[in-house]
């Protein structure tokens, strides 16, 4: 993108700003000739404008007008939903290497060590630097993973807005399950073990062990499984093809919803994934036989599966680099996923995937979007103007005023004070 | 190696006929036969800040013969780019490939030997596995050379390697000829992490710096050792005892005599501006500042005291030391005159697209108001590279006597879909998108998953 029209941008921007300080008004804003993609059944609308009135999209459609908008020109540019960040722990980690700063695993827990009741949300912080850094990078929403360290478990995560509000958990309890090598430490070192252990915390879970038999789970280790057994979404980490057809079977068997995460070698059963209408979370940059699970790595594993009728998600599992997820798309349309795949894959399929209403563009739905200097699959794209919940959004982060601190050349004082 | 060189010929004089060394692990590198190619209606980045459009280039006998329009052999390869780009052949300066491998099992795990915050003595050639697949996934990104480096664990971490990407039963096979070694070093949090956690020094940064000088002090008196005996020798004493080898004081001496590349792992400001210091106090130079997650905060000193910064797009906030990343760094430290600004990896996913990862800088810094056109960005991943490397005078640019080190992109290398079509690695063609004849397999992936076929 040129300078002059970052300048431009800028000054749209600045704009908004004294626009938003104007009082609680009610806020309405007008953008026209745009490229919207609605990520639903309109399809790409071309020369369209997209009318927001208290925080909500009241109308897309041609020339519209409304008293009092703010309008902004678009002038032909790409706006889009606001962006899935994948599965992070965004607002649960800090500085990953900062023990005290990260609350999005258990550990070293007390026997039982099987805890499907540990649910992340309750340290969900919207204040932690990463939920701006992610924002005006045009993320609007994340599913915040929970992981217990070598248990098959890792508990519950929830869906969260990267608004910054003190609400912006939405939609249901999502569990995580780990299979394959990663977990081997505390199913007797074998796959198999942890097979034979699910089994029996499912079966507990039925039916609760007599109190003189070692039990697995806790009474509300229990309901919880009880609970994801009608129904549940349960994301499965799992790479091996093998291990996601026992998946298959084992989410099929205990009435749970299944979700596949990683899934490196997901393309060589397509079929059976999609005769079960089981979608796959994946990072489509992995192309490596990084373990023994992953041997199947490729970088065409997206448009693979997307042919074989199975709905694709990209979720590259970065927190502070969540703002990859574009380029992680990019890559996947480069490898043979069409275009409006890719961008589903980062927008309407996550969103239909764990049940919530965001990632596509439509009228009633809260507006959180995204004006894009370009195609947004792009590296030389950047977002423009993120809006969020119906408001322009500051485009500002911990991270662009320390790049203003040190832009300037040679300043008098030391940079301390230079406070953008 | 002059010094050194000399050192080592007086010490195991058996080993020196005829005034030259034989270096120990010599590479056996040898280009592929190639033909003489004639690519044209392309776009060319040279890599010394030059685009031409509509632009022709001549390999011949594994150099580039001439960039831009001129005479070729009627025998000529001739490929028609069809407004295609062509790039020098990209190069990483920070890899792991080969000492940690994929898969990546503890039985591979040679890149770190985390048993001492001083291990100078060993070198990453000695664990570098020939058969790693990613040396293959990093070709089709375009990579035709890349330093391998030990990991940061310590403080002198071991030297580094830089290898042409072409795969052989050995890494002597790979060996750029004639490139200098580099020197790991690593300031900050994980030395005084992996000691300090140990209750052994050391345990601060405070620590960290003492025992750099404590060795470069070391290293001063072993020269001398050294020097005095092979005074002796040449004064005709016939007794003269020659010190004992060290392989720690060879790796550190051949810095303080400018034949060893100094890589140094740096995040923080204050640490790197530190450690210029200390190079000032030695008498030594620092090469290149690795991952430098704060370069962008002293990228005016970087420059005049000619250090280039090695650094990541945008990775930050994994450790406390990388809190301050911000995605124009690349393109700040870039911006002072003689500044030597790189994309470095240090990741097998990372170097397979070190394009976009230029790409994805040169945005921030266009976006945040620096002229950066695409033949200045390509620097970061070419010539710049090549320089911090040590071999800008063989490779990292296409002009007249280079290596024949080149690739041919389907688009601009700078969009995300844009993949390499073709790579020449000393005029041969050793890739090619659609052919898969010409697209290697280590021996670890041959025949894996038998009954699947895509």
């Amino acid at each position: 993108m040129s300078r002059s029209s970052f300048l431009t941008i800028a000054g749209a921007t600045i704009a908004l700003g004294t626009f938003m300080t104007s009082g609680a008004v009610a806020e309405t804003i007008l953008i026209d000739n745009a490229t919207i993609h609605t990520m639903e059944k309109r399809g790409v609308l071309k020369n369209a404008d997209i009318l927001i009135q208290d925080g909500v999209v009241t109308s897309i459609g041609d020339n519209l007008s409304a008293p009092d908008a703010q309008r902004i020109d678009a002038a032909g540019r790409h706006v889009t939903p606001s962006l899935f960040a994948g599965i992070t722990s965004i607002g649960l980690s800090e500085v990953s290497g900062v023990k005290e700063s990260v609350d999005s695993s258990i550990s070293d827990i007390d026997m039982p060590q099987m805890r499907p009741e540990f649910r992340v949300d309750p340290a969900f912080n919207p204040n932690s630097s990463l939920v701006p850094i992610a924002r005006v990078e045009g993320l609007g929403f994340t599913v915040l993973g929970a992981t217990a360290k070598g248990s098959i478990f890792g508990g519950q995560g929830r869906m969260a807005r990267l608004d910054g509000s003190y609400d912006s958990l939405f939609g249901g309890e999502i569990l995580f399950i780990s299979v394959g090598r990663n977990v081997s430490e505390l199913s007797g070192g074998s796959r198999a073990g942890q097979w034979m252990l699910l089994e029996q915390a499912v079966a507990e879970a039925r039916t609760p062990p007599r109190a003189s038999e070692p039990a697995l789970l806790t009474r509300s280790g229990r309901e919880t499984l009880k609970r994801f057994s009608r129904g549940g979404t349960v994301v499965f980490s799992v790479d091996r093809a093998s291990d996601i057809l026992q998946v298959l079977r084992f989410a099929k068997e205990n009435g749970f919803k299944p979700v596949i995460n990683g899934g490196a070698e997901a393309w060589m059963v397509a079929t059976q994934l999609a005769e079960a209408d089981v979608p796959v979370l994946l990072d489509p940059l992995e192309n490596l036989p990084s373990n023994f699970d992953t041997l199947g790595a490729r970088l065409d594993n997206a448009a693979l599966l997307h042919a074989a009728g199975v709905t694709v998600v990209v979720a590259g599992g970065e927190s502070h680099n969540a703002r990859k997820q574009r380029q992680m798309a990019g890559n996947a349309v480069a490898n043979g996923l069409p275009h409006a795949a890719g961008l589903a894959a980062l927008t309407s399929a996550p969103a239909s995937v764990f049940g919530v209403k965001t990632g596509t563009l439509k009228e009633g739905q809260r507006a959180d979007l995204v004006l894009w200097s370009g195609d947004p699959l792009e590296t030389t794209t950047v977002a423009d103007l993120v809006i969020v919940n119906g408001k322009p959004d500051s485009m500002q982060s911990r991270q662009t005023l320390l790049r203003d601190r040190y832009l300037p050349q040679q300043p008098s004082l030391p940079r301390a004070y230079i406070k953008p | 190696m002059r010094h050194l060189t000399s050192l080592f010929c007086s010490a195991v004089a058996l080993l020196c006929a005829g005034h030259t060394i034989a270096e120990p692990f010599p590479s056996t590198y040898q280009p592929l036969p190639s033909q003489p190619t004639l690519i044209t209606n392309a776009t060319i980045l040279t890599g010394t800040g030059e685009r031409l459009d509509n632009a022709s280039l001549l390999l011949q006998d594994g150099k580039v013969v001439w960039v831009g329009e001129g005479d070729a052999p009627a025998d000529s390869i001739k490929i028609d780019a069809e407004g295609r780009w062509v790039t020098p052949g990209i190069i990483d300066v920070h890899s792991h490939l080969g000492v940690y491998p994929s898969p990546s099992v503890t039985a591979h795990s040679d890149g770190n030997e985390m048993t001492g915050p001083v291990t100078a003595d060993v070198w990453a050639e000695h664990s570098v596995w020939p058969q790693d697949p990613g040396f293959a996934r990093a070709l089709a990104g375009g990579i035709t050379s890349l330093q391998v480096l030990p990991g940061s664990a310590n403080l002198f971490g071991g030297r580094g390697v830089t290898l042409k990407n072409i795969y052989s039963n050995s890494y002597q096979g790979m060996k750029f000829p004639g490139a200098p070694q580099g020197l790991k070093m690593a300031c900050g949090e994980n030395p005084k992490r992996v000691y300090g956690d140990r209750k052994q020094a050391p345990m601060t940064r405070m620590g960290n710096v003492a025992k750099y000088r404590a060795e470069w002090i070391a290293t001063e008196k072993y020269v001398t050792d050294w020097e005095s005996y092979e005074q002796q020798v040449a004064n005709g004493k016939k007794d003269a005892k020659a010190p004992k080898r060290d392989l720690k004081y060879e790796t550190l001496s051949g810095v303080l005599e400018g034949d060893i590349i100094i890589h140094m792992h740096c995040y923080r400001a204050d640490e790197m501006l530190t450690i210029l210091d200390m190079a000032e106090e030695f008498n030594y130079k620092v090469g290149t500042f690795h991952h430098g997650v704060e370069a962008y905060k002293i990228a005016d000193e970087l420059a005049e005291n000619g250090v280039c910064g090695a650094l990541w797009a945008d990775w930050w906030g994994f450790k406390m030391e990388a809190y301050d990343g911000i995605q124009e760094n690349i393109a700040i430290v870039d911006r002072p005159t003689g500044s030597c600004s790189i994309v470095h990896s240090d990741s097998s996913e990372g170097i397979q697209r070190l394009n976009q990862e230029a790409s994805k800088a040169m945005t921030r810094g266009q976006q945040a108001g620096m002229e950066i056109p695409e033949e200045r960005a390509i620097s970061w991943i070419t010539s710049n590279a090549a320089q911090s490397l040590g071999v800008a005078d063989r490779t990292g640019s296409l002009e007249p006597g280079k290596m024949g080190d080149v690739v041919l992109w389907s688009g601009n290398p700078f969009s995300v879909y844009t993949r390499a079509d073709q790579v020449f690695i000393d005029g041969a063609l050793v890739y090619d998108r659609s052919n898969p004849a010409l697209q290697p397999v280590s021996d670890f992936e041959l025949g894996q998953l038998q009954e699947v076929r895509p």
